[in-house]
């Protein structure tokens, strides 16, 4: 039937470092693709998540994280996605550098990609299309 | 450096050779691409001639090591005298963790300290606030107050060793002389530099406690304190790695890095200081990546620019004044989490690479940093890599010796021009300050970034476990992930509070206060901001005086260029 709207994209980077480098090839990425990215920017917060999820009315988040802390910083993101009802169905996608074991973990609490060092990045943009296309 | 009816006859017979020669090998065998380039894209001949550096002056251009323009380095007995010092980046979970691994390098031939923060501490957040939550001690040390400079700091002798520090502004350089001052360490003993080039960071870092020209300004002040109180002391190190790793090109990286140092020392001569007082103090990070022959011609690039600018620009008379002299870490973005054993063999190239280039300290990344902090036999190994490059291969026993090499020759120059062109858009926008106000820089670097992985994608740049030579257990990591013990955290968050409850807060509070006047009223920061250290004030106590009198930096979320 065709989509009726480009699909829309939020992109951040969580943890209190600077590594963009990473997001801005992904969000280049998408948008080459056809998509549309809304970009929350560095050090975004687990309700700055939910909040932009909504007012933008995203497809899939894919969240970027460098910093050492990810698995505490992903799972207060991915639990406040949760607890809100509007954002309970958005599905969530991590990028970034990570251990494999820590990619699994993530996986199993319901992020639906992790993408960790090295990722294809058509890989990525055909996840995501496939995440956003389940939802419609 | 060839008489004319020489290059005549060289032409002559490349011309023959041409026809002859390569003209039937190149129709019956044709060569791999139609073009070679380097990793930034320049392009690269068949062959390199003496035609190509037909207009070079040796004397000129090339000349001696330890002899205007430093193109062959900065010492004229090369490694021959001294080898570079080889300082590994350190900084992991607690204080207490930190000076451990600081030991444990140091017993290993380590000959350097270069001690990273994790974020928060980078960011001035103290290690109890609730924003940093997960991060204490993840990508670096935590490093709150005075205290935890001296568990750091514990056991090592600060007359002896040499110390980076990665961090910008008084704060962490004010706890390590206040500490110095408690062990009677006079401070014209310390050896070491501190990063503190909030221009060259400001994109990759995002600083943004105020805005970047008050962040601009505090971090002069501490070059002019030192040069006044710590005279051994780099007080300031223009980075060139962050940009490269943000993926810029090799000219872009070492263009922005010498941008950024016009731009202090500018300001510095603002301020009434004598360009030869504080030049000789000043100096440089860079980045090697993968291109061998690219970095170390980047690198010799550098050298030369940099001595140019400062006598002809600057008008420095002073030789040590014209010398850069920089620190290298290998390219931490070039490691792959595919295969990572391959890892150690990258870093050994790239380390080749500073070390043919002059480097003056080096850092080489461990295998393991594509997933995690290293692991100490991961950090053991890449130290074990410089030891190989210093005292086995022998490649340290003469100066420079790829000096002379056409390619070599020709390379540096492509490189110092391209370098000298971007500078001098720099100029034309207003300064690095401006450029980076105005986006330009940013732009610049993640036009190169997205250059790199097209290049990447379509395979015109290779990467071995990546785009080519895959394997099926790719996925699979053989060797150990470091994992820091969320225990850490915890513990630092007790040290911090115990130093909170025993301090004298009306001392603090005074401290606190003249920080403040003196910020506000544009006074060097530097010494209110030892007094408010040694009053146990925290980062953050630090960061909220600066922001009531400066007014907090935008918080920068940075925008998306594409």
């Amino acid at each position: 039937m065709g989509e009726k709207r480009p699909i829309r994209v939020l992109l951040a980077k969580a943890g209190l470092d600077g590594h963009n480098r990473g997001i801005q090839l992904v969000g280049k990425a998408l948008r080459d693709a056809g998509m549309e990215v809304v970009y929350g920017g560095l050090r975004i917060t687990p309700q700055e998540v939910v909040e932009m999820s909504i007012q933008e009315d995203v497809d899939v988040v894919g969240i970027s994280i460098f910093s050492g802390g990810l698995m505490t910083i992903i799972p207060k993101i991915y639990r406040a996605m949760q607890e809100n009802e509007a954002t309970r169905d958005i599905p969530m996608v991590v990028g970034g550098i990570l251990p494999p074991a820590d990619a699994e973990e993530l996986k199993r609490m319901g992020i639906k990609g992790v993408f960790g060092p090295g990722s294809d990045l058509e890989e990525i943009v055909e996840f995501i299309r496939g995440l956003a296309r389940s939802r419609h | 450096m060839f008489k004319d009816d020489h290059l005549e006859a060289i032409a002559q017979a490349r011309r023959e050779w041409e026809l002859t020669v390569l003209k039937p090998v190149m129709e019956r065998w044709p060569e791999r691409k139609e073009e070679f380039h380097t990793q930034s894209g320049l392009p690269v001949k068949r062959v390199y001639t003496p035609e190509d550096i037909a207009g070079k002056d040796y004397l000129r251009d090339i000349s001696f090591p330890g002899y205007y323009p430093f193109t062959r380095g900065v010492f004229p007995t090369g490694y021959r005298g001294r080898l570079w010092t080889r300082r590994l980046i350190t900084g992991l979970a607690t204080p207490e963790e930190t000076n451990k691994r600081l030991k444990y390098l140091i017993e290993q031939g380590q000959t350097g300290l270069n001690i990273i923060f994790d974020n928060p501490t980078t960011n001035l957040f103290d290690s109890d606030n609730p924003i940093c939550e997960g991060e204490v001690g993840r990508d670096g040390v935590p490093c709150c107050t005075l205290r935890d400079m001296e568990v750091i700091m514990e056991g090592i002798d600060m007359r002896e060793v040499s110390t980076s520090i990665i961090h910008s502004g008084p704060f962490i350089l004010s706890m390590y002389l206040a500490l110095a001052e408690k062990r009677g360490v006079p401070f014209d003993q310390l050896r070491g530099t501190l990063q503190n080039d909030v221009l060259s960071q400001y994109y990759t870092v995002n600083m943004s406690v105020v805005s970047l020209r008050d962040g601009f300004r505090l971090s002069a002040d501490v070059v002019e304190y030192c040069r006044k109180h710590v005279p051994r002391w780099n007080p300031i190190s223009f980075v060139g790695y962050q940009i490269r790793e943000a993926g810029s090109t090799a000219a872009q990286e070492i263009a922005f890095a010498l941008g950024s140092a016009i731009g202090y020392t500018e300001e510095l001569i603002s301020r009434g200081m004598d360009v030869d007082d504080f030049a000789p103090r000043l100096s440089f990070m860079f980045n090697c990546h993968n291109d061998f022959f690219e970095e170390i011609c980047k690198l010799r690039a550098a050298r030369r620019l940099w001595a140019r600018i400062m006598k002809e620009r600057f008008g420095a008379k002073n030789p040590l004044s014209w010398l850069l002299r920089f620190h290298v870490q290998t390219a931490g973005s070039s490691l792959t989490a595919q295969q990572p054993i391959n890892n150690v063999i990258r870093t050994t190239i790239q380390a080749l690479a500073a070390v043919l280039g002059g480097a003056n300290s080096l850092h080489t990344n461990s295998m393991d940093e594509c997933y995690a902090l290293p692991s100490e036999y991961a950090a053991r190994t890449a130290l074990r890599t410089q030891q190989i490059i210093a005292y086995e291969s022998g490649v340290a026993n003469t100066v420079d010796p790829l000096a002379g090499s056409y390619f070599v020759e020709k390379l540096t120059d492509e490189i110092e021009e391209e370098a000298h062109e971007i500078i001098r858009k720099i100029d034309d926008m207003g300064g690095m300050v401006a450029a980076l106000e105005a986006g330009w820089v940013q732009r610049e670097i993640v036009r190169a970034s997205n250059e790199y992985h097209r290049k990447l994608k379509t395979g015109e740049i290779t990467v071995v476990g990546v785009n080519a030579f895959t394997a099926e257990d790719d996925e699979e990591v053989p060797i150990e992930i470091l994992r820091i013990d969320p225990e850490h955290e915890a513990h630092q968050v007790r040290m911090l509070r115990e130093v909170k409850a025993r301090r004298d807060e009306r001392k603090l509070r005074e401290a606190l206060e003249r920080m403040k006047e003196d910020a506000a009223a544009h006074r060097n920061i530097v010494p209110s901001c030892m007094e408010a250290v040694k009053a146990y004030a925290t980062l953050e106590d630090m960061r909220n005086a600066l922001q009531e009198a400066l007014g907090a930096g935008k918080e920068s979320k940075d925008a998306f260029i594409c």
